[in-house]
């Protein structure tokens, strides 16, 4: 509990604080809105709830569109359910760029967790500015967090770049494929192969999974250097054993190509009949259980930490430029130096304005 | 600051099987720049105030064509009332004859659209309802 930070809060604030604290989904609810909305003293509340965030596991879940995200995140909810681990689930759509508006539809796929208690879906328009939905969602993957959720999905569409900023804001990332979608290919370039920990080849009731799944395996394997994905079972039981006997490798064990390396799995399903998801999810608590006992969760997290902090200052830095900006346009003469002088002249003298000690040739 | 979006949750209570009404409505909403969640056919009036909460909408629509109307709409305001959630606008649209939209009016429901109405007259409704409510400014 951060005392500053709560102090300087209004008094409504403060309960609606007090009442998150107590557990009120309501709460919960508003403080989220508060903060994806930059309403006066979100970052106060931000800073007051920070102490309690860093229990949760955050599970990006990524792929095209139509793969059955939603239908899988879903799934792997009611799996956590059964275990009795409570889930906040955050689901990713498009803003549209000429309106501004969303669809967010995500939520016809986990219709029957509307009223489960122990679950939290909440949707988010990308609103597609620079960075926004980076910061905008994971300050709604540390309310949930804060809140007490142990599993934490986020789903997004993985066109672009939004899938990298999934796999720098989350600990574990399920990129999800279908053989429809065609080739493994599209995947590559795409940049998904980079961000997956874990592969799940969903529509496996359709024709093709076997083909893509291969494809996948074959993709990995070059990527990796090894000669080849070894014999089921082989390694798997090859690096259990090494990864029980070794529960702190040494530092320079894991500068190199560490043998305890994860071997990226790929896991056919079918999401729809939940067929397959019991694999997904336990190879996502296998995949934890390695992060920590590698030292990568601890990496990891700092590195979602200095990711975090990095899209502040830049959006801080962004928007006092921009005031600036506005000001020197509104100055007289401003279209005459437009006329005569350069861009970068011109954003000297704009940038002097924020920053009067400005190296004059960083650009 | 960014301009505050408008969120709206449309849904669609009852057993009747199809939401093409719901849908125009939803894509109505969203070229108008509003964030609408959308939830898919048979929603109960639990489910509704559910989801209501999670997303923290500012107006919940819904679609109804089954007649049910006069247990649907003080449901939903029933539930969303005992969530904490009276200051969000319930409103909706389906083959509602007047003498109910009147009787539902005064139990706090918001205007009822009937099937002559253009998508038009919903979403400047709603704008002009979240205007009215100084739900964009408030701190
Ligand atoms: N045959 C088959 N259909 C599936 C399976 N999983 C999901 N679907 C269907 O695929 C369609 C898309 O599923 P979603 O879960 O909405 O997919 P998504 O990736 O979340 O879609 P977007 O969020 O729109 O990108 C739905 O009609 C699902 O019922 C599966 O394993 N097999
Ligand atoms: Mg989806």
């Amino acid at each position: 509990m951060n005392e500053s930070a709560l102090a300087s809060l209004s008094p409504k604030q403060k309960g609606l604080i007090e009442r998150f604290q107590s557990g009120q989904p309501l709460a919960l609810s508003r403080v989220i809105s508060h903060v994806e909305n930059h309403r006066p003293g979100f970052e106060s509340m931000l800073e007051a709830l920070h102490g309690a965030v860093g229990r949760a596991r955050r599970i990006g879940i990524t792929g095209p569109p139509g793969a059955g995200k939603s239908t899988l995140t879903a799934a792997l909810a009611r799996w956590y359910r059964e275990r009795d681990l409570t889930v906040g689930i955050i689901a990713v759509d498009p803003s549209s760029p000429f309106t501004g508006g969303a669809l967010l539809g995500d939520r016809v796929r986990m219709d029957d967790l509307a009223t489960e208690p122990g679950i939290f879906i909440r949707s988010m328009a990308s609103r597609g500015s620079h960075g926004g939905l980076a910061a905008s969602t994971r300050e709604t993957a540390d309310l949930l967090d804060a809140f007490g959720f142990d599993r934490i999905l986020l789903e997004t569409v993985g066109v672009g770049q939004s899938e990298l900023e999934v796999a720098s804001s989350t600990d574990s990332t399920l990129v999800v494929l279908v053989p429809e979608s065609g080739d493994g290919i599209q995947a590559m370039k795409a940049g998904l192969m980079e961000v997956a920990d874990l592969f799940a080849v969903n529509k496996a009731d359709r024709p093709g999974a076997d083909r893509l799944k291969r494809e996948i395996e074959i993709v990995l394997a070059l990527r990796s250097g090894k000669p080849g994905r070894p014999a089921a079972g082989h390694h798997g039981v090859d690096l259990s054993s090494l990864r029980a006997g070794r529960e702190d490798p040494p530092q320079e064990e894991r500068a190199g190509v560490a043998d305890d390396a994860w071997e990226v799995p790929v896991i056919p399903c079918v999401a729809s009949r939940s067929e397959g998801v019991e694999e997904v999810a336990e190879t996502l608590e296998e995949h934890f259980r390695w992060l920590e006992a590698s030292g990568r969760l601890a990496d990891g997290r700092r590195a979602q930490a200095r990711e975090h902090a990095r899209l502040v200052l830049e959006r801080a830095m962004g928007r006092q430029a921009m005031q600036a900006w506005e000001s020197w346009l509104a100055t007289e003469g401003a279209d005459r130096e437009l006329e005569s002088r350069s861009p970068y002249a011109i954003s000297r003298t704009v940038l002097s304005e924020v920053w009067p000690d400005a190296p004059t040739a960083e650009y | 600051m960014s301009e505050r979006k408008i969120r709206v949750l449309v849904a669609k209570p009852g057993l009747d099987g199809h939401d093409r009404g719901a849908k125009v409505i939803a894509a109505a909403l969203r070229d108008a720049g509003m964030e609408v969640i959308y939830t898919g056919l048979h929603q109960t009036p639990e489910k509704i105030a559910a989801t209501a909460l999670q997303e923290d909408v500012d107006v919940v629509a819904l679609s109804i064509l089954s007649g049910a109307h006069m247990t649907l709409f003080p449901r939903v305001l029933r539930l969303m009332t005992e969530n904490g959630m009276d200051d969000v606008l319930l409103t909706g649209g389906g083959i509602i004859p007047s003498e109910d939209i009147e009787a539902l009016q005064e139990q706090g429901v918001g205007q009822l659209f009937g099937p002559g109405t253009t998508t038009g007259e919903a979403v400047a409704y709603i704008s002009r309802w979240f205007e009215e409510s100084g739900r964009g400014v408030e701190a």
